[in-house]
C-alpha cells in the first residue's frame, strides 16, 4: 500500500463512519457536526482524486454557508435531544431495511457489471481553476446563466416565505 | 516503499518554517493585547499598564500566569464534549490561514535549493483563506452554544448571520481583486506587486483598487469579531456573548485568538493589497546587500506593514462606537454588497477595454 | 485504485443518506439526509472525471452544488416558517397540510 491508498481509507472510514453519525445521534448538534466532518472527508477524497477546485468549494459552500444556516436555524428552534421526536422501531426498521435492500441490489448490479476502470494515481490538472474555467464558460455557459436565475428566484423565494407579516 | 522516500530537507524546513510561524503568530497576538492597551490608554488620555516591567511590557505574561492559575469551571448543564472542543476550533482557524501567506522572497541556498518563505504554495490560495474564514464562525457559534446560557445562544446566532451576511461582499471584493491579478496563488499576487512603480502607476493593489479595499478592509474587520462589528461579544448587552461561561485558559484562548486572528488577517489584507512585503527601491537594495540581508530586510517590512494595519485596526475600535444590529445588517446588504458588485463591474469593464 | 471504491462508497454514503431521510422524523435531519445524498453524487461525478480525464463531470459538480445551496435557502426558509405555525419540525406534525 502506498500512502495514497492509506489516506483513502482513513478518508473513506471518515466519511461513513460519520455519514452514520448524522443519521443515528439524536441531538441535531451532533448531526451536524457529523455532518460538517463528512464533508471535510468528502474534499480529502477530491483533492486525492487532482480537484482542488471542488475540493476547496466543497468547505466553502457546505461547511462555510450551508452548514452555518442549518446549525443557525437549529439554534434559533432551540432544538436539543429532548425535543426530538422519535419514529417507532417498527418504522426505523422499515428504514434501514429498505436502505440496506438497495445498497445491496446496487452493489450486486455493480459486480456483475464489467467496470474496467482504473483510477490512475498520476497527477493532472483537469482540476485547476484555469481549465474548469475555460470548460465553464464556452461549453457551459448557458447553463450557468440559467443558475444564475434559479439563484435569484432562491433568494426572493426565500425572502417571501420568511416574511414575518404575510396576512 | 514510497513512505520511506522522504525529502529531509523539505520537511526540516517547513517543520521549522510552521514553528517559527506559529512562535510568531503568538508573541504578536501577546503584545498585541499590551498594544491595545497602550493605545486605549494614550485615546482616553491615561497610562494604560505600567507596572510589570518596563512599560509594562511583562503585562501579557502576567496575563497569562494570571489564566492558567484561575479555576477551571464547567457548567453543569453544558454539553461538555462540544464546550471544550469550541475554544480550540476557534484557535484552529485563527491560525490556518498563515499556511499560505508568503513571509518574504525566496533564499536561494548555497547548495542550490531554495528555500521557500511560504508553507505552502497552492494554487488556489485566495480560495483557502476565504474557506478557512467562513469556518470561523463555528468556534463562537458552537460554544456559544453549548455554554446553555441565554445571552451565549443569542450572541452565537448574531454572530452567525454576521459572518454570513459579511462573508458575501468579502467574495465580491475579493473578484475584483483576482480580475485584475490573474492569479489565486498569494506568492504570485505577492510578485505582481513588485518594488512600487512601475510602467507610470503604482504596481500595489491598494491604488488599483481602493474601494475594493475598503469593503474588504470592513468585512474582515466583521469577520474577525474586531469592534465596532463586535455583536457578538457586546459586553454592553450580552455579558461578553460567546465566552460569557469560559473561564481559566479556555476564556483566555478566545481572547488569545481574536489578536491572532487580527495578525493574520492584517498580514492577508497587507499580502493582498499593500504589497506584501515588496518596498520602493527594493531592486537597487537587492543589488547593494547580501541577499541573505535583503531578505531580512523584506521580512521586516512585511511586518512593518502588518504593525500599522494592527494599528489602524485599534485606532478605528477606540475611535467608533458599536453598530446596533440593524445598522450592521443595513450596512452589510445594502451598503457593502451593491458597492463591492458595483466595484466588480467596473474592474471588470475595465480589465476588458482598458489593458487589453 | 479500481472505480469499484468510489462507487462502493458513494453508494454507501447515499443509502445511508436515504435511511436517514426514512427514519427520522426532524425536518431538518431529513433535510441533511438529502444534502448527504446529493454530495455522494458529487464524489462519483469526480471519480468519473478523473477516470476519463474530463472536466465536464466536474463541472456538473459545480452546478449540483448551486442547486443545492439554491434548494436549502427556500428549504429552510419553509421550515422556519412552518416553526413558527405549529412549533414543531416534526413531520409527522405537518400532514395536517393535507385536510
Amino acid at each position: 500500500m502506498d500512502i495514497l491508498q492509506i489516506i483513502f481509507w482513513i478518508l473513506t472510514v471518515m466519511a461513513i463512519g460519520c455519514a452514520l453519525g448524522v443519521v443515528l445521534s439524536r441531538n441535531p448538534v451532533n448531526s451536524v457536526i457529523f455532518l460538517i466532518l463528512t464533508f471535510f472527508a468528502i474534499s480529502g477524497h477530491y483533492l486525492l482524486l487532482n480537484a482542488q477546485f471542488l475540493a476547496i468549494v466543497n468547505i466553502i459552500v457546505y461547511a462555510g454557508a450551508i452548514m452555518v444556516l442549518f446549525l443557525f436555524v437549529i439554534m434559533l428552534m432551540n432544538l436539543n435531544a429532548d425535543t426530538e421526536p422519535q419514529k417507532s422501531w417498527l418504522v426505523q426498521l422499515a428504514g434501514v431495511v429498505s436502505g440496506g435492500t438497495l445498497f445491496l441490489v446496487i452493489i450486486a448490479a455493480i459486480s456483475k457489471a464489467n467496470l474496467l476502470g482504473v483510477i490512475n494515481t498520476e497527477t493532472t490538472n483537469i482540476g485547476l481553476i484555469k481549465v474548469l474555467g475555460q470548460v465553464l464558460f464556452k461549453q457551459y455557459v448557458l447553463p450557468f446563466e440559467i443558475s444564475s436565475v434559479l439563484f435569484l428566484s432562491a433568494m426572493i423565494g426565500a425572502i417571501v416565505i420568511g416574511k414575518k407579516d404575510m396576512e | 516503499m514510497i513512505l520511506l522516500e522522504i525529502d529531509w530537507f523539505f520537511i526540516l524546513s517547513k517543520g521549522g518554517l510552521i514553528m517559527a510561524i506559529l512562535l510568531t503568530s503568538f508573541g504578536v497576538a501577546a503584545y498585541a493585547t499590551w498594544g491595545e492597551r497602550k493605545v486605549a490608554a494614550v485615546m482616553q488620555d491615561r497610562y494604560g499598564p505600567n507596572r510589570a516591567g518596563p512599560f509594562g511590557l511583562l503585562q501579557p505574561l502576567a496575563d497569562g500566569l494570571k489564566l492558567f492559575m484561575k479555576e477551571e469551571i464547567i457548567p453543569t448543564n453544558s454539553t461538555k464534549f462540544i464546550f471544550l472542543l469550541a475554544p480550540f476550533l476557534f484557535m484552529l482557524t485563527a491560525l490556518m490561514t498563515s499556511a499560505v501567506i508568503p513571509w518574504g522572497p525566496d533564499i536561494q541556498l548555497a547548495s542550490g535549493k531554495v528555500f521557500s518563505l511560504q508553507v505552502a504554495d497552492i494554487n488556489i490560495g485566495i480560495l483557502f483563506v476565504f474557506g478557512v474564514v467562513s469556518l470561523g464562525v463555528y468556534g463562537i457559534m458552537l460554544g456559544g452554544w453549548a455554554s446553555n446560557n441565554k445571552f451565549s445562544l443569542l450572541s452565537a446566532i448574531r454572530s452567525a448571520s454576521q459572518s454570513i451576511s459579511y462573508e458575501l461582499a468579502m467574495g465580491i471584493s475579493l473578484i475584483a481583486l483576482l480580475m485584475l491579478a490573474g492569479s489565486l496563488s498569494l506568492r504570485d499576487i505577492a510578485q505582481q506587486q513588485h518594488g512600487f512603480w512601475d510602467n507610470g502607476y503604482f504596481t500595489w493593489n491598494f491604488f488599483k483598487q481602493p474601494l475594493g479595499f475598503i469593503i474588504f478592509f470592513t468585512c474582515s474587520m466583521a469577520e474577525m469579531n474586531r469592534a465596532p462589528f463586535d455583536l457578538a461579544e457586546c459586553d454592553s448587552e450580552l455579558n461578553m456573548g460567546y465566552h460569557l461561561e469560559y473561564s481559566s485558559m479556555k476564556l483566555g484562548l478566545f481572547l488569545f485568538a481574536e489578536y491572532i486572528n487580527m495578525f493574520i488577517g492584517s498580514a492577508v489584507m497587507v499580502t493582498l493589497y499593500f504589497g506584501s512585503y515588496n518596498f520602493p527601491g527594493m531592486d537597487a537594495l537587492a543589488a547593494s546587500v547580501p541577499p541573505i540581508l535583503f531578505t531580512i530586510i523584506c521580512v521586516s517590512v512585511f511586518f512593518a506593514k502588518i504593525t500599522g494595519m494592527i494599528l489602524l485596526i485599534m485606532f478605528i475600535r477606540w475611535t467608533l462606537p458599536r453598530f446596533r444590529y440593524d445598522q450592521l445588517m443595513n450596512l452589510g446588504w445594502k451598503s457593502l454588497i451593491p458597492l463591492a458588485l458595483l466595484n466588480m463591474l467596473l474592474t471588470g469593464a475595465a480589465v476588458l477595454w482598458l489593458f487589453k | 485504485m479500481p472505480i469499484q471504491y468510489y462507487l462502493f462508497l458513494s453508494l454507501a454514503l447515499f443509502c445511508i443518506g436515504i435511511m436517514g431521510a426514512l427514519m427520522r422524523r426532524n425536518a431538518i435531519i431529513i433535510f441533511m439526509s438529502i444534502e448527504l445524498m446529493l454530495n455522494a453524487v458529487n464524489l462519483l461525478l469526480a471519480a468519473f472525471s478523473k477516470m476519463y480525464n474530463d472536466s465536464a463531470a466536474q463541472i456538473f459538480v459545480f452546478f449540483i452544488m448551486v442547486v443545492a445551496a439554491a434548494e436549502v435557502a427556500v428549504g429552510l426558509a419553509i421550515i422556519v416558517m412552518v416553526y413558527r405555525k405549529v412549533h414543531s419540525v416534526d413531520v409527522n406534525i405537518l400532514n395536517r397540510l393535507k385536510h
